[in-house]
């Protein structure tokens, strides 16, 4: 099955043929994927080996002169061995690019901890000015980096995930879609979230919204949807909680409730896999319902 | 005051090496010219005096040779040459530090005239560099150099490492370091840091870094297909 990297790699090809202002920065993972572009466009698909920090700064060099950087990896190495350069060398130095990682929160179990980076977002959400995007479907996969390239000089990360949704569904950047109504609290599924909380929430008098595009968060979205209270429950791929404090400012003017369902902190030193990890975590069927109608009394 | 009055003067001529003192005098209201502050001076000034094809009215053009201040600690010789040669009012050295100055202790590009990085937190100017000639060589701008100036402690952080051994297997020949030795480095760097550039690839020279004219043949050298590391070596920091 096609996962988002593959999407990943046939779409990058594709936009560096049509745009001559895009470069891609590998760290060698997916390297191989890229063999044929490389050939077509040698000076603009670089891949630096495994040298993570230099693949920020060389993606912030590549864009002080004016060009827009596509840099990946997989998340861990992308934005939490290299912060500082995410930091310093784009956003400090007034330039954008476009990372995209792979592997997320726990793509690999049996990899363990080290290919593990729950953390991603959060980290990006101490930084200004940065879009982030996670999809739950490589078609959507697709619009979101189609989109993030062709944005100025933006900062955008994209991140990528073998966990996904049986369907895509019609993103656009930045707006959250309502995909089931109801009269009481609003329940916001995040990328792949979106089946286990679609199946999670069957028979509730809920409103779920779904959410390719986390930052941008979409505020006026949230309020729009919420019922006669303002109770909101965040399920997210990574970091419990990770946007709490957008859920907060968006209504901050209200009493309101906030439950963030994801990731815990805790290590799971387990190894075996994705259905195994998210049961763990209690992001699965049953876990969500247990805990989405605990909160809701 | 004699020495702000002397710069008035000055404002608008061309300023000359024997007026840098004058010029860092005023960041520093005081007479200091210890080496750890002007380690850099000799170097900043045979680059922009003879060496960069960069001038205020050129800081925008797209092929302008780069220079990227890595070694952002102590900026004052760095300022002062830029404030001889014209990106910056001379009358603008009196705020350094200050709350609204553009010129912190550390440099910020998007703050300063002429300043191609922000930096300060060591080992990210030469990774930048890279990522500078490789968006140079995309766009088919074969002439522009790119210059990045880096220190001999600063040198132990392993970004640099990263961006020393990919630039000389990529050949990057429009690259180019110049590294200010004042012997700063807690461990050294046991046969001379020319000796790491020379293992990956580069071309290298060491020479004494208040010679100007040394310094100016270092720079100069041709290094076809290779990317080229001057180290300019000057008298030790705690001497």
């Amino acid at each position: 099955m096609e996962t988002m990297r593959d999407r990943f790699i046939d779409v990058t090809g594709e936009l560096l043929d049509s745009d001559p202002r895009l470069a891609v920065v590998l760290a060698d993972i997916s390297a191989a994927g890229f063999v044929a572009a490389a050939e077509r466009h040698p000076d603009r698909v670089v891949n630096v080996g495994i040298r993570e920090q230099l693949l920020i700064g060389a993606a912030g060099g590549l864009a002080l002169t004016g060009m827009r950087p596509i840099a990946h990896t997989f998340a861990s190495f992308l934005i939490e061995r290299p912060f500082e350069q995410v930091k310093l060398d784009l956003g400090h130095q007034g330039v954008g690019a476009v990372l995209v990682s792979a592997s997320g929160s726990y793509d690999w179990p049996a990899g363990g901890r080290t290919h593990m980076a729950p953390g991603d977002v959060a980290l990006l959400d101490t930084l200004p000015g940065w879009s982030v995007h996670v999809p739950g479907h490589p078609d959507e996969a697709e619009t979101l980096l189609r989109h993030a390239a062709a944005d100025g000089d933006s900062l955008q990360y994209v991140r990528l995930s073998v966990h996904g949704n049986g369907t895509a569904r019609p993103v656009r950047p930045g707006r959250f879609l309502t995909v089931r109504r109801g009269s009481g609290a609003v329940v916001l599924a995040v990328g792949p979230m979106l089946d286990a909380v679609l199946a999670a929430t069957e028979g509730l008098d809920v409103t779920v919204l779904y959410a390719a595009t986390v930052r941008p968060f979409d505020a006026a979205g949230l309020r729009a949807a919420l019922g006669g209270r303002a109770d909101v429950v965040l399920v997210e791929p990574y970091l419990a909680g990770t946007s709490a404090n957008e859920a907060h400012a968006a209504l901050a003017d209200l009493p309101h409730r906030v439950l963030g369902l994801g990731v815990p902190r805790e290590e799971h030193r387990h190894y075996g896999s994705i259905p195994e990890h998210l049961a763990a975590y209690g992001l699965d069927e049953a876990g969500l319902r247990a805990r989405i109608t605990g909160f809701l009394g | 005051m004699t020495t702000a009055t002397h710069t008035e003067r000055r404002s608008g001529a061309q300023y000359g090496f024997s007026d840098l003192p004058d010029l860092l005098s005023l960041m520093t209201g005081a007479e200091k010219h210890g080496p750890a502050a002007t380690s850099t001076l000799d170097v900043l000034w045979v680059l922009y005096d003879r060496v960069l094809r960069v001038s205020p009215e050129t800081v925008g053009a797209a092929d302008r040779d780069r220079f990227l201040l890595s070694k952002g600690h102590g900026p004052m010789a760095y300022y002062a040459v830029l404030a001889a040669k014209g990106f910056l009012a001379p009358e603008l050295l009196a705020s350094f530090g200050g709350y609204d100055s553009p010129l912190g202790h550390h440099p910020d590009r998007l703050l300063v005239p002429g300043a191609e990085i922000g930096s300060g937190s060591l080992g990210h100017g030469l990774p930048l560099a890279v990522g500078t000639a490789l968006g140079l060589r995309a766009q088919a701008l074969p002439d522009p150099a790119v210059w990045v100036l880096i220190g001999d402690a600063e040198f132990d952080e392993g970004s640099n490492h990263e961006a020393v051994a990919f630039a000389g297997a990529a050949g990057l020949e429009r690259l180019h370091v110049v590294a200010i030795d004042n012997s700063s480095a807690t461990h050294g760097w046991r046969g001379g840091i020319a000796a790491r550039f020379e293992a990956e690839g580069w071309s290298t020279e060491t020479v004494d870094g208040r010679d100007h004219e040394a310094l100016y043949r270092a720079f100069t050298a041709p290094h076809p297909g290779r990317p080229h590391a001057v180290v300019a070596r000057v008298e030790p920091k705690n001497s």
